[in-house]
């Protein structure tokens, strides 16, 4: 093992000895020092998390939540210094964490929080406006088999919780008011994408939730649309489409190029 | 492999002898609106290695107006293995799209092998670590097409296996890498308290003429296993009187020199940070008008 490998599993393992090879002007304990270190990993990487999740923090308070991430940040070491990116698999620890099986959503706002950090760094790409699409329906003839380009920042999340709803009580200035109308247990889909700078979520119906999961796998708009109408017969097209124009969640309409050509 | 126009030490731009603050998110806006008059701005490499949003469209238009410095904090210089070849593509990408005046980097290692550890975590002062430290910068130097300005560390614990001084060290690094030194007047003070060192002489000895940026930062005050005092390098308080003494002692050396408040935890108003900087242009004022008087025979 070297220095450096014995250094950093000391760092990971809480109570161990510190590693060999460390002195103090005083003679002093160097662990007491070597704490610091320990200290700083641990904690930077935690407030990392909390920093992404602060509602999945409130709805289980600060210590829970600490104790709880310290827990998975053992076990999950970011693997880039790029920490923007830290916290995939949270949500997932979180949903087999058994301490927190008493919030059943607890996991998926978590995950919900998490999709909204992606969204807030995704790429820039300009999303097509009204008149982009009037243009496109024009072109009805070829739009069955037309594939719509979704924008790098959204994200469809369907949950059996009112994750919406719960995140959305926490922005108000009175929580616990706000939270008392609030049926956590209420099946809920949203909707993710930047609107302008701002992360913007949009509830939205199960079919719909397909719909946009069909369009994010390339799948092609009748298709996409077949899909979320086996969901919902009552699936509602031109309002899906215009719920994505709001939400800026459309950069391009690619049409088949066997339709371009006639 | 994109090569800066300014690829060369002597044209590479300088950031102003003035006063700085690290950019915040939480000031983005603020800034723009009413930009506050300072020197420079200086952000984390890190923070903006995402792909886009609003951390780009802000620093982009910030950037615009200010001189820019780029902090990396994740290169891990001092590892045992040779820098991320894919961490040097991306801060050769931002270097590219941002143009900064200065880039610096720590005397620190942060990963170990492929997990990130989110702290600067101390080298030992001897031949190997040295030579590696070398390599290193050589290659990120190399890599980048300039010349980074390396800065020195705030340690807790000392290693039996250094054979050098810190400022040995770092001397024999600038000789031989042609980096330049960023001298974080804090970590020199949390370091000389936490080992038992003159401050004023470990400034004295370290390699002045390198020197072309200053950070001032707030440390936290703890103990040691023995009662001894133990500064935590926390960059989450203003910069301490004893501090500010430092930096006027290091400025009677250096003469003016780019000076750079640092906070990153419990982030004040921007009012307040301006308040910090405009205290060290103060000093870099005072320093310009007896910069006539440097004592001779100094290498600075």
């Amino acid at each position: 093992m070297s220095p450096q490998a014995r250094f950093a599993a000391s760092l990971l393992t809480p109570g161990s000895r510190c590693p060999p090879g460390l002195m103090t002007w005083n003679g002093s304990d160097p662990g007491r020092r070597f704490d610091v270190y320990r200290n700083n990993v641990m904690v930077s990487l935690i407030d990392a998390l909390a920093d992404s999740c602060p509602v999945a923090e409130a709805l289980v308070g600060t210590r829970f939540f600490r104790a709880m991430a310290g827990i998975f940040v053992c076990a999950n070491l970011p693997v880039s210094p790029v920490m923007a990116h830290y916290g995939k698999g949270f949500d997932a620890f979180i949903r087999t964490f058994e301490p927190a099986a008493g919030v059943p959503y607890l996991a998926d706002v978590a995950r919900l929080e998490l999709l909204r950090v992606q969204a807030f760094h995704a790429a820039d790409a300009v999303p097509l406006k009204s008149a982009d699409l009037a243009h496109v329906l024009a072109n009805a003839d070829a739009l069955p088999g037309a594939r719509i380009a979704l924008h790098p920042s959204v994200a469809v999340m369907p949950s059996p919780f009112a994750i919406a709803s719960l995140w959305l009580a926490h922005q108000s200035d009175d929580v616990s008011a706000a939270l008392g109308g609030v049926d956590a247990m209420r099946a809920e889909a949203v909707l993710i994408s930047r609107v302008g700078l701002d992360v913007t979520m949009f509830s939205i119906d199960a079919a719909t939730s397909v719909f946009v999961t069909s369009l994010a796998a390339d799948m092609a708009l009748a298709s996409a649309a077949g899909r979320a109408q086996a969901t919902d017969p009552a699936f509602d097209i031109p309002a899906a489409l215009a719920l994505l124009l709001r939400g800026e969640a459309m950069i391009a309409i690619n049409f088949p190029e066997s339709m371009l050509n006639d | 492999m994109p090569v800066l126009a300014n690829a060369s030490p002597e044209s590479f731009p300088r950031l102003p002898s003035r006063g700085g603050f690290g950019l915040k998110p939480e000031h983005f806006r603020e800034i723009l609106a009413a930009p506050p008059d300072i020197g420079f701005v200086e952000i984390h490499a890190e923070n903006y290695m995402v792909a886009g949003g609003p951390f780009h469209h802000y620093l982009e238009r910030i950037r615009s107006l200010y001189p820019l410095s780029i902090h990396g904090v994740g290169l891990s210089i001092g590892a045992e293995t040779a820098p991320d070849e894919a961490h040097l593509d991306r801060l050769a990408a931002l270097i590219s799209r941002y143009q900064p005046e200065s880039f610096s980097e720590h005397l620190a290692w942060s990963s170990h092998g492929t997990t990130f550890l989110n702290d600067l975590l101390p080298v030992p002062y001897c031949t190997e670590s040295l030579n590696r430290v070398c390599n290193h910068i050589d290659r990120v130097q190399e890599r980048l097409g300039l010349r980074m300005l390396l800065e020195n560390p705030a340690t807790y614990v000392e290693f039996d296996a250094s054979t050098l001084s810190e400022t040995d060290f770092i001397s024999e690094i600038v000789r031989r890498t042609g980096c330049g030194l960023l001298l974080d007047v804090n970590n020199v003070y949390v370091s000389a308290v936490n080992h038992h060192r003159d401050a004023r002489s470990v400034i004295r000895a370290m390699p002045l003429a390198a020197v072309h940026q200053i950070h001032l930062a707030g440390f936290a005050t703890d103990s040691d296993a023995d009662g001894y005092p133990l500064l935590i390098d926390s960059h989450g308080s203003p910069v301490a009187q004893v501090v500010w003494d430092l930096y006027a002692f290091a400025l009677d050396y250096l003469g003016p020199v780019a000076t750079l408040i640092e906070r990153d935890n419990d982030i004040p108003a921007l009012p307040v940070l301006v308040a910090e900087v405009q205290q060290a242009e103060a000093l870099l004022r005072a320093a310009a008008v007896s910069k006539a008087r440097l004592p001779q025979g100094l290498a600075v």
